[in-house]
């Protein structure tokens, strides 16, 4: 049984149709790259998948329909959420974050530190005070703090200096490695997409265009469809 | 100089627990029965601080928790001094006069009409829920304005301190220890809540309700739990008042009572252990001794709350201090 399921899914904010029939799916472990350009609905699918805005279509997750569900009940089933724009708590310290979204399993503060040094040497600390790296972190750190089945990084790099990027990367190579837990990534460097994805999903203006294993992308497909 | 936090709230403690001892050695029984009116109201607040405090909820109607609590002492007490039957329909009583049974009642009711009316308001935030939580409390005290066979306007009044099994309530430091402890035990429970996972949710739901969505938590269960602990919490205060005056009246669910709420905490500082207590202390010292030189006294709380939303955002322990922020 696949872990995700999208098939033929819209949305629309309001009056303005924003997703005109994306299909993906993902199975349990597999690391999957949402590409498109800017506009083309990535972080649409994102909150359609996560029921922060209403959609039309198939919406699975291990089988059980999402559409009749709040997004918090969402996350209970095993979706955990980096958003765009590292979302933390800022007025809460490191370790409050974390265990303000902790739920029983492997991630625990102990792992979380493990896998971000930075976020243990800054658990006393304030949110707000952290670095945009270091937020970054923590909205990945809080996700898994959830013990999620599918984690979603949205733009998780976006804005940050190349090495904090590296250590993000590093951190989700170590994800798909050592955990098994599948992920959708969305982010604007193809080259390190290109590195840990099994598989890509293309959207241009709302609608999956081309879904193949990550091997399979050509540059002219991703020419076409992503511009680099 | 910058103070410590946690230094400051053993100081306001054992302040709190020396002016009783000290009054008692002088024989001042006043001063007593004002500290534990300050403690009383510090209590209430503290309910009070659990919702806006951590999560950022301004309800403008929590003297109806007051009143429930101090309605549900005068209620009991007075069919246990009139030998009267209280008769509820499913389940009839001749009152009690006993204190802890009285408590329990009183934080039975609030808990259950702040569950039913946060129900109802808790979808709502910022001034409409300001609004309705003020609306709730306006019914309630219209209701016991008309409600003559417990005194209506002119209220309840009862003739005798009710019991508590070992201690004689009527000397008053003995009624002074009651409460200080109660005191004391809310507030070492509002310290674990605040650091427990809900207590970080319910302050992760005032930042952000959608954040707190997508890791899996229902904000409208975090904060409805909030406010049944708050509304409990303020009704045990409310009993404690009306055993305090022998007294229930429909000004128990005034309005005023619920701004003075919010008031003792901004003065004190929103969202701190010891904000409340702080506030409460103020606010009865000013009530005290301005109000014996003036009926006008209401404008120099202004000034100070005044100065306090301009210059110092944190409230008193806020300045003292030197963090804005409640976190210590």
């Amino acid at each position: 049984m696949n872990l995700l399921t999208l098939q033929g899914l819209t949305a629309s904010y309001g009056s303005s149709q924003a997703l005109f029939g994306v299909d993906l799916s993902m199975a349990e472990g597999e690391v999957t790259a949402l590409m498109g350009r800017n506009g083309m609905g990535k972080s649409t699918t994102v909150k359609a998948i996560c029921r922060m805005i209403n959609a039309q279509g198939e919406l699975r997750l291990l089988g059980q329909d999402l559409h009749s569900l709040p997004s918090h009940k969402v996350s209970r089933l095993g979706v955990g959420l980096v958003p765009e724009g590292r979302r933390c708590f800022p007025d809460l310290t490191v370790r409050e974050n974390l265990i303000a979204a902790a739920r029983p399993g492997d991630w625990t503060l102990k792992t979380v530190a493990d896998l971000f040094p930075r976020l243990g040497e800054r658990a006393g600390q304030r949110a707000a005070s952290l670095s945009g790296g270091e937020q970054q972190m923590l909205a990945i750190g809080r996700a898994l703090m959830t013990n999620p089945r599918l984690l979603i990084l949205d733009e998780a790099t976006e804005g940050l200096a190349p090495l904090i990027r590296q250590e993000i990367w590093s951190a989700v190579r170590k994800l798909k490695q050592e955990t098994g837990m599948a992920i959708l990534l969305i982010d604007k460097s193809l080259r390190e997409l290109s590195l840990v994805s099994d598989q890509a999903v293309i959207l241009e203006r709302g609608k999956t265009v081309w879904a193949d294993r990550m091997t399979a992308l050509t540059p002219d497909i991703s020419a076409k469809f992503v511009g680099v | 100089m910058k103070l410590n936090e946690r230094a400051i709230n053993t100081v306001v403690l054992l302040g709190l627990l020396a002016l009783p001892l000290y009054a008692l050695v002088v024989d001042e029984p006043f001063t007593i029965t004002l500290v534990t009116r300050a403690v009383i109201l510090a209590l209430a607040a503290v309910g009070l601080n659990i919702v806006l405090g951590i999560g950022g909820l301004v309800s403008f109607g929590h003297a109806l928790f007051f009143g429930i609590g101090g309605y549900a002492m005068g209620i009991l007490a007075y069919h246990a001094q009139t030998y009267t039957t209280l008769n509820l329909g499913f389940f009839s009583t001749g009152g009690t006069k006993l204190m802890p049974v009285i408590w329990l009642v009183a934080m039975t009711v609030s808990a259950i009409v702040a569950y039913v009316i946060g129900k109802l308001t808790l979808r709502t935030s910022g001034v409409y829920f300001i609004m309705i939580t003020l609306a709730f409390a306006q019914m309630f005290y219209y209701f016991t304005i008309s409600w003559a066979q417990y005194g209506g306007e002119d209220g309840l009044s009862i003739y005798i301190r009710n019991d508590f099994p070992g201690l004689n309530t009527l000397v008053p430091i003995q009624f002074f220890a009651i409460c200080f402890v109660i005191l004391c035990s809310v507030l070492f429970l509002y310290a674990r809540l605040q650091a427990s996972p809900f207590g970080l949710a319910l302050n992760a739901t005032r930042q952000s309700a959608t954040r707190v969505e997508a890791v899996g938590l229902d904000p409208m269960k975090l904060k409805l739990l909030a406010f049944v602990i708050s509304g409990a919490v303020t009704g045990l205060a409310g009993a404690l008042f009306a055993d305090l005056n022998r007294f229930v009246s429909p000004t128990m669910f005034s309005w005023q009572l619920s701004g003075e709420l919010i008031v003792l905490i901004i003065i004190g500082g929103v969202g701190r252990l010891m904000g409340p207590v702080i506030g409460a202390c103020v606010f009865v010292a000013l009530e005290h001794f301005l109000g014996g030189l003036t009926s006008f006294w209401h404008i120099y709380l202004g000034v100070i709350l005044l100065c306090i939303v301009l210059f110092a955002r944190g409230g008193i322990l806020g300045l003292l201090t030197g963090k804005e922020g409640a976190h210590v």
